[in-house]
């Protein structure tokens, strides 16, 4: 985004002066992008680590009481179920979308970490009792909050995530817009016609 | 509009800025993931003692009382610089500390003991680390502060230090014991 600003603040060049000031709008908008993207994603883990509205997310907590059973109870699967269940496309599905909490950015399919091994057993055992994925889901964030999914929930709490680039974008096409509308108005120049004979007499001379 | 062209870019600069020191603040852990169990009931366990396979104890135990519920192994090395401030803890009789002692060898854990002094009043085994998962724990140590009621009102992850135990659990667990 801030590139093509800066593409069309140069193209105008010939333009003198206001090319100065069309490329501080374009470094303008260009920061502003650059700081209301900081600004959201800040936003979404400063809410992560603050914490405070634990569990906030309502869609989750309020499917959690099914599933939200001390899992210490949950039996383990019979080794051949373990290895159906390891195989399958879900269980794949399901690891490479939760979050090992020792090694922050990776997923409990990539990483080796024995929390890592523990919770994809957790999940095994959960899926092997006959829970979906959103109940798995739920029991995890229940514990660890909503930081073990690497693809968080559409909450108020998440709006700034969600609607951010959005935002962004519109921002940015305005801005664009609006230099271009500038650039179009502002580009005749005053030149007489003494000035382009001279012009045309230097050219011929070569 | 004349301004504007200085203050649009002072006011990214400062938004940019503030994000930029916010992550740079000292005393920032992003390893540290609040808890989703703050104010909620403390999960329900029923483990072996440490000391004893044979009986087992529930937190149940502890209705009434403002306590602490320390997760600990004889493996992490963490724990045994939080210990000393735990022993102090535990000689002030400010709170009983219960012990939480995540995936280990029993005699690891005795021999453990013996040799740095034992803080607890009570010590669970959970072997398998199956009541830690619902307790969330993703670390040792952790502390869990739980009021008479069974509801988690605090936890500190990592190891205890003289400000947390001073400046943290000690006034929240007096004005929880009020």
């Amino acid at each position: 985004m801030t590139t093509l600003l800066i593409i069309i603040a140069e193209r105008s060049r010939a333009a003198g002066k206001w090319a100065v000031r069309q490329s501080t709008a374009a470094l303008i908008a260009g920061l502003l992008t650059c700081g209301l993207a900081i600004a959201a994603t800040g936003g979404v883990t400063g809410g992560v680590t603050t914490g405070a509205t634990p569990g906030a997310s309502a869609g989750v907590t309020a499917s959690v009481t099914a599933a939200d059973a001390p899992s210490s109870t949950l039996a383990d699967p019979s080794p051949e179920q373990a290895r159906e269940l390891l195989q399958s496309d879900r269980f794949r599905q399901l690891a490479s979308e939760l979050r090992c909490l020792v090694c922050q950015n990776q997923t409990l399919a990539d990483s080796n970490a024995d929390l890592a091994t523990d919770l994809r057993n957790e999940v095994l055992r959960q899926m092997s009792a006959g829970r979906d994925d959103a109940q798995i889901k739920a029991n995890l964030v229940a514990r660890y909050g909503e930081f073990v999914l690497y693809r968080p929930t559409y909450s108020s709490r998440n709006l700034a995530l969600w609607a951010g680039p959005a935002v962004l974008l519109a921002l940015g096409t305005v801005a664009v817009w609006r230099i271009s509308r500038t650039r179009r108005t502002s580009s005749s120049i005053a030149i007489d016609e003494a000035q382009l004979e001279r012009v045309d007499k230097r050219l011929e001379s070569r | 509009m004349r301004s504007l062209r200085f203050i649009l870019p002072a006011i990214a600069f400062a938004v940019i800025t503030t994000f930029l020191l916010l992550g740079l603040k000292p005393g920032r852990d992003p390893k540290e993931i609040p808890s989703p169990l703050i104010d909620k009931p403390a999960p329900a366990f029923n483990l072996p003692l440490l000391a004893q396979a044979d009986q087992n104890w529930s937190p149940e135990k502890m209705r009434g009382q403002v306590w602490l519920l320390n997760v600990w192994a004889s493996w992490c090395a963490p724990c045994l610089v939080e210990h000393p401030e735990l022993l102090k803890l535990a000689q002030s009789k400010a709170l009983p500390v219960v012990g939480f002692n995540y995936k280990d060898e029993p005699g690891a854990a005795t021999a453990w003991l013996d040799k740095h002094g034992n803080p607890y009043a009570t010590i669970v085994a959970d072997r398998n680390g199956r009541s830690a998962f619902d307790y969330g724990v993703y670390g040792v140590p952790e502390t869990f502060l739980i009021d008479r009621n069974g509801t988690i009102r605090y936890k500190h992850v990592g190891p205890l230090t003289p400000e947390v135990i001073a400046g943290k659990l000690l006034p929240l667990a007096q004005a929880l014991a009020r």
